[in-house]
């Protein structure tokens, strides 16, 4: 298998487009999923009648396979980019979800329970308190959820989407494997990239963690 | 909606649908057979790397980076790579979940291998233990657990993704869902989903009862 390397240096406006829309679906898709989780998860943390129930349905719906749900979307969606978020929202629950359940429960009792004695209302607790204290598990779970999300979107080539997706269909409809190649290759590329900024993220946001690391 | 269901329904159930070569029980073994394979292969190749890395705890970096480098490799494009490099046999579909599986199953061991107790290990050692002793009688069955959830998380996954099996032309139930998709047959494709879900729940409820079966002492996490 030889890769054809004038056909990239042709096609590097097309690869850069289909990357920056490939980002665009997966990045979206997790933050509509933060969106949605983080609700969910502070519930499920409270309310231990509806934990095991919740994280029921997310595990449910990670078992039925991508390119189903994105089908299944069609009826309602189309074939847009609407459809292909939609599907891949449902997939960064799953992750976001018990992440997010797990940081929370993991918060030492006695934080929550000094701001309470300060006189802090439950809200503000749950702002300043409890999900600064889990964001170490909580941003575990984002950078799962991003990096699984970016493989993910290729899926959506099927359904006539998928950012870096529709080289596979194309080399595979052509038996031309370069721009598969290319494919794989820039979708490990913007998974590898998304991860670090993601690391650096955590980084600022928690400063207490880094004490003594700079002696 | 209703409609819907009830024309899925009498799909899931109908006589003509569950025999023949294209009928649901076969498509089911050839799903099964799929992804019990491809799961087993990663567990053999798996296994002994996230052991070693664990026992050794050399190369834990390796195990972290493996994990997210399996999570971003896309399947359907390695599937469609190795198709176009070996042709038309079952190899892709095969490499395609191996590789999928593996990553799960070497940094859940290893993570298990690692929560085992520094004091134990150090006691089974003062005991006189020699290294392969203490791996196979006290890290082994206290890193079990996490080994286990590692394993259903491979099998989950597998399941899922062996529904990519018939993009490369061969069988699995994911022939209804590429099939219905083509024909625009959306109770096929739904069809296709709901049993791809329903292998994979139950497989998982299975082997989370094998796991309590075997090592009644310890609760089983959950996964």
């Amino acid at each position: 298998m030889t890769i054809d390397r004038e056909w990239i240096a042709d096609h590097t406006g097309e690869l850069t487009e289909l990357s920056v829309s490939h980002l665009q679906a997966a990045l979206t898709a997790v933050l509509l999923g933060l969106l949605i989780s983080l609700p969910l998860a502070v519930l499920a943390h409270r309310v231990r009648a509806l934990r095991g129930l919740l994280l029921g349905i997310a595990n449910i719906l990670f078992t039925i396979p991508s390119i189903a749900i994105f089908v299944l979307l069609l009826p309602v969606s189309g074939l847009t980019r609407t459809t292909t978020v939609t599907g891949l929202t449902v997939y960064t629950l799953v992750v976001l979800l018990r992440n997010t359940v797990e940081g929370l429960d993991a918060v030492p009792a006695k934080a929550r329970e000094a701001a309470k004695a300060m006189g802090t209302r439950p809200l503000r607790i749950l702002l300043t308190v409890e999900l600064p204290l889990a964001l170490p598990v909580v941003m575990a779970g984002v950078r799962i959820a991003t990096v699984m999300s970016i493989s993910l979107v290729s899926v959506a080539t099927y359904i006539g989407d998928g950012g870096l997706g529709q080289l596979f269909t194309d080399g595979f409809q052509r038996n031309f494997p370069t721009p598969v190649f290319a494919g794989v290759a820039l979708t490990l590329l913007l998974a590898l990239i998304a991860d670090t900024f993601l690391v650096v993220v955590e980084y600022v946001l928690t400063p207490w963690n880094r004490k003594g690391q700079r002696a | 909606m209703g409609e819907l269901l009830k024309d899925l329904g009498t799909w899931l159930t109908s006589q003509e649908q569950w025999s023949g070569s294209d009928g649901i029980a076969n498509r089911l073994g050839e799903h099964l057979e799929y992804s019990l394979i491809a799961t087993a292969v990663a567990a053999v190749i798996a296994l002994p790397i996230g052991l070693l890395i664990g026992h050794t705890g050399r190369g834990a970096f390796l195990a972290i980076n493996l994990a997210s480098f399996g999570r971003a490799l896309p399947t359907v494009g390695l599937i469609v790579l190795v198709f176009l490099a070996s042709g038309l046999s079952m190899t892709p579909v095969y490499v395609s979940l191996v590789a999928l599986a593996v990553p799960s199953v070497v940094t859940n061991t290893y993570a298990g291998m690692r929560a085992v107790d520094p004091d134990t290990r150090d006691a089974a050692r003062g005991q006189g233990m020699r290294a392969h002793q203490v791996l196979l009688r006290v890290e082994i069955p206290l890193a079990l657990p996490l080994i286990m959830t590692g394993l259903r998380l491979a099998l989950i996954q597998v399941v899922a993704t062996a529904t990519i099996a018939a993009y490369v032309s061969f069988g699995g139930l994911g022939r209804y869902v590429f099939d219905g998709l083509a024909q625009r047959d959306l109770v096929q494709v739904l069809g296709g989903a709901v049993l791809v879900a329903a292998v994979a729940l139950v497989l998982d409820l299975l082997l989370a009862a094998l796991q309590r079966a075997l090592f009644r002492n310890r609760p089983a996490p959950i996964a």
